[in-house]
Parts: structure tokens; sequence; C-alpha cells
């Protein structure tokens, strides 16, 4: 679905480098991403995909690097504009993170209240339409531990999608999840693609991802290796690392 | 030495030190009774016959419901209604002894119950007997769950030994009052007592930590407030 | 009429109003503790280190130091030497709340500190600064994790309010040795005045139980 790009990229990374002690997690990683397009992030546990997106929102501070949204370069000490960055890049976490104290309702609703300062009663609407869109519209007064795994994480996507981000970060959403509940979060995810949602998530279910993506980018020790249509980075990569990467991946059951 | 400093190296440290060896003189044997006393009652509570556990359970109710304070004076002022008179000294270690000893048992009934069936019927089927399986296999477990609990515990009983100037036992804290009161150094008196006893709770507490360390063994972790 | 029943039958009123002073002084320190305990919790786990430090060497100092000296300490030294003229019952709330706050800044900050780390992410994720999300996220979770602690802190207190007593305090263990040392029934006033500090903190942590189940989280363990 290669929707018509402008010609700025809504979302640029410049060199992103980030290292925890000695060790070096992220050795300059450049990525841009234009409005409506979707890139999968692979490679094997350890490279960083996590990491380089939690640094594109800085829940992680990167050591160093750019971050820029349409044009605009982020300024992390810059408490206030850091925290208008963030409502506009929705992050999904792979174990879900809703906040455990409030129904699945509350989960969407406290960022228009508190965040958005939105009333009340505004954001209560707001909230349930995005449950309703999730397909969770009878669960709302339900709290997370009451949820199955695939439904909390289509609550913390509606919990994004209530901020109206211009970007979503997925990290793995589906991996903590029972094979039987992947496939309600993917449709959320799918239909999500369909209605233009730009996203850059990363996962190992290869065949969702080759469905879904405009590109697929493979990372390694902190590098992106490839990067290309998916038929070209899974059935036929130059580099003999995303080979071996593929083939054993797709080996595994990365069908899905 | 004159003045400030030449009251409390001359007047104040020589009478606060006397009470110290009162004070420990409390601590010591009532942290020992005590917690004799607390795997006593816990493991009655724990393997005990029926009217055995009833009578640990209601020992533990009464002595961790009533506060020290009323113990004490139950012990020191109400026990000669009845013709027992004990003296401040022993009223206050009977008193000490029989509170920790309530509080240790909780400790060392949890430490029991959290020992799983399976290392009881593990030791029986390896042929030991019921005595070398407590000694061999339930206590050691135990005492290392139990050791955090009953080390709070003496921490406590460091500062609650200061009640014993209540009941007329001049100890550090009496000592304290005694000169506090003729010379109307409060501040100066109170400061001096609490860093002995901040430096008293500190270095027991460092002891404990040395020993949990020593007894630490994977898997028997817990978080030392 | 000085039989043991006797003493007590006509005391019971003059001990029953003992209760109140006792349960203002308990739950006077509580709330005292804290509004003290909160701020010192919150600046523990997420405050710059010299702050931090600060506050664990206050925590150190308020429960390593005996009661009965902290007592003495404030309302014989302290107080009168800074000219401040308050009396044994406001002194009483203030000592007990300060070593309130010491433990249940202790049980706040376990509290706080046992909220898996991806709830302040998240809450970072959807724009929140850091004051909101301890606000609206973290405490909240806290709280509700803190109330056993909350009620064990009660029993203490409780137990500890006795000791006031010795600044002549006229709450629950003053009064009965005030009628004991007039009517020489000393046994029989220290067990009913024993047998109500249990009563109270029976029905305190009945309370706090009820709350415990009030807020608890359905589905949650």
């Amino acid at each position: 679905m290669a929707k018509a790009s402008p010609s700025e990229p809504v979302l640029t990374l410049d060199g992103i480098r980030k290292s925890f002690g000695s060790k070096e997690i992220l050795c300059g990683v450049d990525l841009s991403i234009h409005r409506g397009q979707i890139k999968v992030l692979i490679g094997p546990s350890g490279a960083g995909k996590s990491t380089l997106l939690q640094c594109i929102n800085f829940l992680v501070v990167p050591d160093g690097g750019r971050i820029s949204l349409e044009g605009q370069p982020v300024d992390p000490s810059d408490r206030k504009a850091l925290c208008r960055y963030r409502q506009q890049v929705g992050m999904i976490f792979q174990d879900f993170n809703l906040f455990d104290h409030l129904t699945a309702l509350g989960n969407v609703e406290i960022g228009l209240v508190r965040v958005k300062k939105m009333k009340r009663s505004m954001a209560r609407e707001r909230a349930l339409a995005e449950l309703e869109r999730v397909g969770l519209a009878r669960h709302a007064h339900q709290y997370p531990a009451e949820l199955s795994g695939g439904q909390k994480q289509r609550v913390s996507i509606a919990r994004a999608l209530a901020l109206d981000p211009k970007v979503m970060l997925l990290d793995e959403p589906t991996s903590a999840l029972d094979p039987e509940l992947i496939g309600e979060v993917h449709a959320v995810i799918r239909e999500l693609g369909a209605a233009g949602m730009t996203m850059i998530m990363a996962t190992h279910q290869i065949g969702f991802a080759r469905a879904l993506a405009q590109e697929i980018i493979f990372m390694e020790n902190g590098v992106i290796i490839e990067q290309g249509p998916p038929d070209q980075i899974l059935d036929d990569a130059q580099c003999q690392r995303t080979r071996e990467f593929c083939a054993k991946i797709t080996e595994l059951g990365g069908h899905g | 030495m004159t003045g400030e400093a030449g009251f409390i190296f001359n007047e104040l440290m020589p009478s606060l030190l006397r009470g110290l060896w009162m004070s420990l003189g409390l601590i010591v044997p009532s942290a020992v009774l005590g917690f004799f006393l607390g795997v006593l009652a816990g493991s009655c509570r724990v393997y005990g016959v029926r009217a055995l556990r009833w009578s640990a359970h209601v020992y533990v109710a009464l002595f961790r419901g009533f506060p020290l304070l009323v113990q004490l004076y139950i012990w020191y002022f109400g026990l000669p209604r009845l013709g027992v008179y004990l003296s401040p000294y022993m009223a206050s270690v009977l008193g000490f002894s029989l509170c920790s000893g309530a509080y240790h048992s909780e400790y060392i009934r949890g430490a029991l119950l959290s020992i799983k069936k399976g290392q009881v019927q593990a030791a029986q089927a390896i042929g030991m007997t019921r005595l070398q399986t407590i000694l061999h296999v339930i206590l050691p477990q135990a005492v290392r769950r139990a050791l955090p609990g009953c080390g709070n515990e003496i921490i406590y009983l460091i500062k609650y030994s200061s009640l014993a100037y209540m009941v007329t036992c001049i100890e550090l804290t009496g000592e304290g009052k005694i000169i506090a009161s003729a010379t109307f150094k409060y501040t100066e008196v109170f400061t001096v007592v609490g860093i002995i006893y901040l430096a008293l709770v500190s270095v027991a507490s460092w002891g404990l930590g040395k020993l949990e360390d020593r007894l630490a063994l994977p898997g028997f972790q817990y978080h030392r407030a | 009429m000085n039989t043991p029943l006797g003493v007590l039958q006509q005391s019971l009123p003059y001990l029953l109003q003992g209760v109140w002073v006792t349960l203002v002084v308990v739950l006077g320190s509580l709330s005292l503790g804290l509004l003290v305990g909160l701020p010192l919790a919150v600046g523990q786990v997420y405050g710059p280190k010299p702050l931090k430090r600060l506050i664990g060497i206050y925590v150190w100092f308020f429960r390593g130091i005996p009661l009965l000296v902290l007592l003495f300490l404030f309302y014989f030294g302290l107080f009168p030497f800074l000219h401040l003229d308050l009396s044994a019952f406001v002194v009483a709330i203030i000592v007990l709340g300060s070593i309130s706050s010491a433990y249940q800044s202790q049980i706040l900050r376990g509290a706080i500190l046992s909220i898996p780390e991806g709830q302040m992410k998240a809450a970072r994720a959807i724009g929140m600064s850091d004051v909101q999300a301890i606000r609206h996220i973290i405490l909240p979770q806290a709280f509700r994790l803190a109330v056993p602690g909350w009620s064990n802190e009660y029993s203490v207190l409780l137990k500890d309010s006795a000791v006031t007593y010795a600044l002549g305090v006229a709450e629950l263990m003053a009064r009965a040795h005030h009628v004991a040392s007039r009517t020489y029934q000393h046994l029989v006033l220290y067990l009913c005045a024993g047998f109500i500090f249990m009563i109270l903190t029976f029905l305190g942590t009945r309370a706090l139980d009820a709350l415990h189940r009030r807020v608890k989280l359905r589905g949650y363990s």
C-alpha cells in the first residue's frame, strides 16, 4: 500500500548512539520515515531494536545523534517540549504497561485529561471511541488484571491513539502474547496501517512484517545492516548475515 | 576542662557509661531469653498439639496487644498485689523477654510455615528421624528466613530498653534524666544519650547484616529495609 | 468500695476519656507522619543524591533513638531552648509524628519501588511530566500497596502512645496509673488499660482492612 510520500519525512534519526556502561548498544543509527509509511525492524535479540525505539521518544536518552519531528529537532533537556513531542509519538510496549490502578477506559482517558487537559466528559467520549476502534468498548470498565494479554495490548494501542500521534512506535507488540491472542492485535495494527498511520515496529513475526511493511530494516549489534522492500530483504538479501537470520527465523515458523 | 566540654566529659560521661552498662545488662539477657521464648512459642504454634497451640496463640496475642509500658507496670506495680515482689531490674528483664518473645514467635512461625512439605518428606525418604529432620533440614532453613525479622526485633529491644527507666530501673535514659533534671541541661544530655542509642542501634544492625550475609544462600535472599 | 471491680466501675468513664486523648494523639501523629513521610519517600526515590542522603540521615535518626529519649529531648530540651512553649500533648504528637514519618516514608518508598518500571515509562510515553506521572500513576498505586504497612504502623503508634504518659499527657495509660496510685488497685487497672489498647488495635486494623478491601483493584492479587 504505497502512499504518496510528501517530500519531507515525518521523523528523522541522525546518528543515534547509546551505550550502557562500556557496552555500545547503538552505534550511530540513521533512519527516516515518511507520512503513512510502515517500517519494520528485525534482527536478533540484543541487536538494539528495543533501545532504538525507546531512544526515539527519549525513554532512553541517546548519548549522541539527533531526532527531528517534521523537521523540528527535539531537545530532550527542554522538559515541556519533550512532553509535547511524546504526545505526538505513540509508544506500544512489549509488556503493555497499562496503568494497573485504572480501568481500560481510565487508561485511555488519563492522557487526554491530564496531558491534553481535555474536559472529562469529552475525554470520556473520545476514549470510548478509541476503545470501540480496537473492539473493546464492552470491556471499558474492566481493570488490566481482568483482561487477557491481547486485550491489554489493544487497550494500550487505544491509549496511544487517543493522543492523535503522528508516528507510532511498536516494540514487539505481540511477543509477550500467547499464540492464539496474536491475531487480534495484528488485526488492529493492520487496520491502523490501512488508515494511513505512520509506524515503526520491531517484531519477530516475519510473515506479518512482509504483509504490512513497505520497508524492512535488518539490525545487528547496534547498526542497520540492510534495508529495503520486504521481498528483497527476506528472500534476496545482499548481506550474508541478513540471509542467515532470515533463513533461521523463517524456519522457526515466523509465518504469522 | 571547663564549661560545656568539661561538663560532658567529667560529669556526664561517667554516669552515662554506668547507665550504658545497665542498659546492656538489660538488653543482652532479654534478647537471649526473648529469642528462646520466641522459638518455643513459634514452634508450639506450628507443631504443637491443640492445647499447646492455643496457649501459645493466646500468649502472643496478649503480649503483642498490650503496650510494653503497660506490661512493665503490671510486673512492677501489679504483681505485688498478688504478693510477688520483683526488683526493677527483674521486672524489666521479665517484661522485655516476654514481650519480645511474642514478636519473635511471629517470625519463627512464618519461617517454619514457609518450609515446604517436600523438604520434610525428602528428609524422611532418606531415613532421617524426626529430630534429625528438625536439626538438619528445618532449622537451617527456618533460621535464615526468620533472621531479618528477629534481627529487627532485637533493634527494637535496644530502643525499648529505655522504658526500664519508667519502672525505676536506672539505665542509660534514667541516668540521663537524673543529671538533666539536676543541671537543667536537657538538650545536651539527651543529645548525647540519643547519640549513644544511635550508635548501639547502628552497631547492632551492622552486625546483624554481617551475620545475614554470612548465612546467605542462593534462593534465601530477602530485602533489608 | 475499694474492691477491684468497684474501682474499675467507678473509674471507667474517666479511663474512657483517656481513650479519646489516646486516639487524638495516634491519629494526629499518623497524619503528621503521612504528611511528612510522603515527600520524604518521593524524595528518596526520585530526588537528587544529596537529598537522598539527607533523607536517609533523617530516617536513621528517628528510627534509631528511643521514643522516650526523643520525648525528653524535645519537651524538656529543644523546644524550650528555641523558646517554643508547647504543651506536652502537642510535643507528643510532634515527636510520635516525626518518628512515624520516618517509618511511613520507608513503607511508601518500598511501595513505590515495587511498582514496575514500565508504569513510569508508559506515563512518560503519553507525554506526562515526571511530576504528573508520580502524582497520577505511581502514587495511587503505591498508596494501595502501603495500606497493610499503615495498619501495622497504626498498631505500633497506638502502643507507643502509652509512653507519652511520661510527659504527663492525660491519655489512657496516665489515667490508669493515676487511679491505680490512689486506689492501690494496680493490677486490675493496668489489665483493663491493656485490654482497651487491644480493642483499639483490633478496631483500627479492622477499619484499615476494610479500607484495603475497598481500594483493592479487581483481579489484582
